[in-house]
């Protein structure tokens, strides 16, 4: 009988970690922001943040990519590991890393420019200009976020003239020909309808496959429609984190549980 | 009971009084255009436009055209780099410190500046001090001009330059540095482009003015010289004459021994079409631009 359990204990797959805090802290100026956060993301699963707004989710994610260095007050302690890199080590070089570690916005963020000047953007900044090898980018980014049958005859027309779940989809897309493996999401959806929404979801599910996705959400029926694992958090806690399944049916936090029964947020 | 004025006539007494000082405004444009025009169209011939000036301020004025002209090409060559150097450090480099407040209060000083004292200034130190070094040929010059110039249209470069360049939605920053791109790669691929067209058309319009205008020059450009600067031996360091000096100079001059009073109005009318010209593709960008834009 225990010997039975090993063996099918063996048999499921260990999820490889893709990224891990350790007594994870972030401040912004005096206000701490992060409260010793630790959590492990898995390879190629979709992760959910959920909790209240202004509990620090974007925060969270923005630790992922180092976008808070951009706010100067800004101070990290604790470990934070990607591919067992600590990314905050003094010498980090954070083109690698952003270009690892690509983020979606909440607002469809296109810049006012063709759909195919939107996509080769990253590359042409990283200095690749070749055109035969900028078409077939474009190509492959826009197959994969399956635009590519609807836009493939209007390559050149202002990505502003998209609807939003196409621009959004534009900005995924916009992601990939920098072969991140990472994706960050930061509420996607919020300014999607329920639609679009729902095809944007597919989507994310079709590239986990090949990515690992983080996705904040405030949409809890969003968390667990799409997401393995969810993190609840709460001014700045991770409070909770496990599969999605145990945390919206078991939650083993009493703040959990009042958040998922929708007692407050 | 409170007395109170149908404000359906307010509305058309409001109204009313907005267009009359709207109407105005038209009057003086009108007035000194018309003006320019009845007196001025008569000098304008194929040989004024096109012969050096002769005694007395006879003659076309050639050679005060292509000054203008070059000149403005010489400011915008000196003002539009180093302006647009200093507004991408302010809007995008600078930290809310003392040496940006220290820039910035010297852009409003330096806008505040009388064009004379321009004038007097790139005199004594561009023709004067600096041209000590050069032969005595060379100290008048179109460089100087262009100097002097450039250094007065600098604050409306800069304020232009770094007004466009705050326009630009902070996002697109993001998502390029979010791309991986360095700051200056952010600067170059994501700012730069979307703001080109308003800093040419600030830039432009800011040189535009400046091209008409006589005191910054009055001490440098030549009084009246029968030729050309001289490109083929001395390019930038020769002598030049230019519209808004010899307009000056011919009107002072007019009932001694000018020989045609409309002459000035002929030279400013050239003055104004040329003006125009110049800051025409900067009115195109902008109408354009309203049109285009969408974030
Ligand atoms: N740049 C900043 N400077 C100071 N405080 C900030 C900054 N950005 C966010 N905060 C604060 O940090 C907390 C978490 O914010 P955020 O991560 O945006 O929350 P969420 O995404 O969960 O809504 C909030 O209290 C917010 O006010
Ligand atoms: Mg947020």
């Amino acid at each position: 009988m225990d010997k039975y359990l090993m063996d099918t204990a063996a048999l499921e797959p260990v999820a490889q970690i893709k990224i891990k805090t350790t007594n994870l802290d972030l401040f912004y100026g005096d206000f701490q922001a992060l409260i010793n956060v630790n959590m492990e993301i898995a390879a190629n699963k979709i992760t959910a943040l959920i909790g209240p707004s202004g509990c620090g989710k974007s925060t969270l994610l923005r630790v992922f990519n180092r976008m808070n260095d951009l706010i100067e007050e800004c101070q990290v302690t604790g470990t934070v590991l990607i591919d067992d890199q600590d990314i905050y080590l003094p010498g980090t070089d954070l083109i690698d890393l952003r270009k690892k570690v690509g983020m979606v916005f909440q607002r469809p963020n296109p810049f006012p420019l063709s759909i195919y000047e939107n996509i080769v953007f990253g590359l042409k900044v990283h200095g690749l200009a070749r055109k035969s090898e900028l078409d077939y980018h474009v190509e492959q980014s826009l197959k994969e976020v399956m635009l590519w049958d609807k836009l493939k005859d209007k390559l050149h027309r202002n990505a502003l003239s998209l609807t939003l779940e196409q621009q959004q989809r534009l900005c995924i897309a916009r992601l990939l020909p920098v072969k991140p493996d990472i994706i960050l999401m930061d509420e996607p959806c919020s300014s999607l309808d329920p639609v679009s929404t729902q095809r944007v979801e597919e989507l994310m599910k079709v590239l986990k496959e090949e990515y690992t996705i983080v996705i904040v959400t405030h949409n809890m029926a969003q968390a667990a429609r799409v997401s393995e694992e969810a993190g609840f958090m709460l001014l700045g806690q991770l409070v909770e984190f496990g599969r999605t399944s145990q945390i919206f049916t078991t939650p083993k936090d009493k703040r959990t549980e009042d958040y998922i029964t929708g007692r407050y947020g | 009971m409170r007395h109170r004025i149908d404000p359906k006539i307010v509305e058309k007494v409001v109204f009313g009084f907005l267009l009359i000082v709207s109407m105005l405004i038209l009057i003086p444009i009108l007035w000194v255009f018309l003006i320019t025009l009845k007196n001025g169209l008569s000098v304008i011939t194929w040989d004024f436009l096109t012969t050096s000036p002769t005694m007395n301020a006879g003659g076309g004025i050639y050679p005060a055209i292509i000054g203008t002209l070059l000149l403005v090409v010489g400011t915008v060559i000196v003002s539009l780099p180093i302006g647009l150097g200093a507004a991408i450090y302010l809007s995008e480099y600078s930290a809310k410190n003392l040496l940006t407040r220290i820039i910035r209060i010297g852009i409003v000083s330096l806008a505040g500046i009388p064009s004379i004292v321009y004038g007097l200034f790139g005199f004594a130190f561009f023709v004067i001090f600096l041209g000590q070094f050069l032969p005595i040929d060379w100290r008048k010059s179109l460089l100087a001009g262009s100097l002097t110039l450039a250094l007065m249209v600098l604050p409306v470069v800069i304020t232009a330059s770094r007004e466009a360049l705050e326009a630009v939605p902070e996002h697109f920053r993001e998502v390029s540095l979010s791309l991986g791109a360095t700051k200056w790669q952010t600067i170059r691929y994501a700012v730069l482009p979307h703001a080109l067209p308003g800093i040419l058309t600030g830039t432009i319009l800011g040189i535009g003015r400046a091209a008409g205008e006589t005191a910054p020059i009055i001490f440098i450009a030549s009084a009246w010289l029968a030729r050309l600067p001289n490109i083929g031996n001395y390019y930038i360091f020769s002598g030049f004459m230019a519209l808004p000096t010899y307009l000056y100079s011919t009107f002072a001059n007019v009932g001694k021994y000018i020989e045609n009073p409309n002459t000035p109005y002929g030279i400013a009318l050239v003055l104004m079409i040329l003006v125009f010209i110049i800051t025409l593709p900067a009115i195109l960008i902008r109408a354009k631009l309203r049109r285009g834009r969408k974030w």
